[in-house]
């Protein structure tokens, strides 16, 4: 009696559960799908027409098949843009992760004030990249301190450079304040790795005889192998979502020079109310940033076997 | 015997000493790049005259607070270019995405967790996918999907609306990623004893869950709150008027206009700066955690 009671009372309850587990679920799951899948699907759809965002009703939107990615192919704003990205990338994912590993091996010292400089390596970190963009234009100025700096440094022999107005220099300025702002972040996830390495490994290290420099090479860096992994995959993506810094400072140029993906998709959607145009482009962003993290996916789990 | 050890512990401490102070050279020069720009900002936006910011901008003074003195330029800011309308815009758009944010990621992810239902697995597993797709990739055609979008009251777009930058960023699957991380850790038996007592999922939830997990509560609003403050790009791409726009996209709007008064500016952009300085320097330990356990991923 007490048994079959409990029996449809427990079916009951299962399809209760069932029921208060998709009224948890709904709210984000609506929003996801209005906000992220529908326009993802739309992305897709949208590249293969020539939907504008404010349709002219004289002309209906046509379906173009390829033409959209036809015309990107011959598009130099979007080469260049694509190029551009992938200069980004090869240049500050190695930089920006080496420097965050350095520092984060300098703070987790345990000596007086690695509290302190912790703090002043993350503080850009809070800082708004469209303010960083602005203060760093104003650094960058012909007359401005980063020419000092650079005469400096020279004894007066290079510059003074019009950084942003210069085709070879402006991409290398943007990189530079990106590092800046971003290697913060990048040094409290390996600061939390570093923490995580037994002391004991570095402790039988020091018995053995090993140097600070052996021991960096032999401990620290396979036990980080998992967070290098992590941040480099990150910090790639990153580099192409690169936006809000190059449209601040630059919009793009000079002559295209300093174009993103994201800068031209911005640019022929929002700007020229070419929807489908812009589309195409985000299309193929994604399926680079796909890529890219499939790849490096791929090759780092390799290398993980082999070991 | 014992001469020789003194020596060579005599020796052993000269090259800590010598060691460390070499770590300190380090990071005291790393410390200066890092502050630098930080430092000429907040200096030179409390100088009055324009003319001897634009003279000492590329000597050492641009770091000295000389001259005449004073909030001048913070009082052009909010007197001319709206400032406070904007500093609400976007105070009121980051708390309000934050705090939807958290109840409707928290709450999913708790079912995810713990209840066990059809299409649970499958359900999880496009959460985990939807990481990857970023936000720019999805931008352009969503831009359409708003202008076109009904509201209530009988308007027929949001564009230049504060739901416009509120709802498409409530939802965030990372964010339910992190919750669900958090809530499979703790011990089902906390639950198990109040689901005994009779009480409804709702308020297991409530009260037994969101009280033990306010470290993961803390770091999601910590990187929501942060993201959304900073956010640029989709603002200034819905928003045309002061009424709704955010801080970021006014101090874009106001840099690109001719003349441009850099004590103005870099008094706007204090503004935008210290009050997240300020609060990140006081919850310091909070932001480091929340930090890091967006690495957890790994």
């Amino acid at each position: 009696m007490a048994e079959t009671t409990g029996s449809s009372d427990w079916s009951r309850r299962q399809r209760n559960e069932s029921l208060i587990a998709w009224l948890f679920s709904a709210p984000a799951i609506i929003l996801l799908v209005i906000f992220l899948a529908i326009p993802f699907v739309m992305a897709v759809y949208l590249a293969f027409t020539d939907q504008r965002l404010i349709p002219n009703p004289n002309l209906p939107t046509q379906i173009v098949g390829l033409r959209n990615f036809i015309r990107l192919m011959d598009d130099e704003a979007f080469i260049r843009g694509v190029i551009n990205n992938f200069y980004f990338a090869i240049v500050v994912v190695p930089l920006q992760t080496a420097l965050a590993l350095l520092l984060a091996v300098l703070v987790n010292q345990k000596i007086r004030g690695s509290n302190t400089f912790r703090t002043i390596f993350f503080a850009p970190v809070v800082t708004a990249m469209v303010v960083v963009a602005i203060v760093w234009t104003f650094l960058y100025n012909p007359q401005g301190l980063i020419n000092a700096f650079v005469a400096m440094l020279s004894f007066g022999n290079l510059g003074p450079y019009n950084w942003l107005q210069d085709t070879k220099l402006v991409f290398p300025a943007i990189m530079a304040l990106s590092i800046w702002q971003g290697v913060g972040f990048q040094m409290i996830i390996f600061l939390a790795g570093l923490q995580e390495i037994p002391s004991e490994l570095y402790e039988a290290a020091e018995v053995d005889g090993a140097n600070k420099f052996q021991q960096f090479f032999s401990i620290t860096i396979p036990q980080l192998r998992n967070t290098i992994i992590f941040v480099v995959l990150a910090t790639t993506i990153l580099a192409f979502k690169l936006f809000d810094q190059v449209q601040v400072m630059t919009g793009g140029g000079p002559q295209n020079a300093s174009m993103t993906t994201m800068v031209f998709v911005i640019k022929q959607g929002w700007g020229q109310l070419k929807v489908g145009y812009a589309s195409a482009a985000s299309v193929i962003f994604f399926i680079l940033v796909l890529g890219v993290s499939l790849i490096q996916r791929f090759i780092l789990r390799e290398e993980r076997t082999v070991d | 015997m014992t001469t020789g050890n003194a020596v060579h512990s005599r020796s052993f401490q000269a090259r800590k000493v010598i060691q460390s102070g070499f770590t300190y050279l380090v990071m005291i020069i790393l410390a200066i790049m890092f502050l630098f720009p930080i430092v000429f900002m907040l200096i030179t936006s409390i100088k009055v005259d324009e003319m001897q910011i634009l003279s000492e901008v590329s000597t050492l003074y641009a770091f000295v607070p000389r001259g005449e003195l004073g909030f001048d330029n913070y009082r052009d800011v909010f007197d001319n270019l709206e400032f406070g309308r904007m500093l609400f815009n976007s105070t009121f758009i980051m708390v309000v995405t934050v705090i939807f944010g958290l109840v409707v990621n928290s709450m999913i992810a708790y079912a995810l967790s713990r209840l066990n239902f059809k299409g649970r697995g499958l359900l999880l597993s496009i959460i985990v996918a939807l990481i990857i797709v970023p936000f720019e990739a999805v931008a352009v055609p969503l831009l359409l999907v708003v202008n076109n979008l009904p509201w209530f009251g009988g308007a027929t777009t949001w564009l230049d609306t504060y739901h416009v930058q509120i709802i498409p960023f409530i939802a965030d699957a990372f964010s339910i990623f992190l919750f669900y991380q958090f809530f499979i850790s703790i011990p089902k038996e906390l639950e198990e004893a109040a689901l005994v007592d009779g009480a409804g999922r709702f308020r297991i939830y409530w009260q037994v869950v969101v009280p033990l997990s306010k470290p993961v509560f803390a770091t999601v609003a910590i990187l929501t709150a942060l993201a959304n403050w900073n956010r640029f790009m989709w603002p200034l791409m819905v928003t045309r008027g002061v009424d709704v726009r955010p801080l970021t996209v006014g101090m874009q709007t106001f840099f690109g206009q001719d003349p441009r008064i850099w004590g103005d500016l870099l008094a706007f952009a204090s503004l935008i700066t210290i009050p997240v300085l300020i609060v990140f320097l006081i919850f310091q330990k909070w932001f480091v955690q929340s930090v890091a356990s967006t690495g957890i991923k790994g």
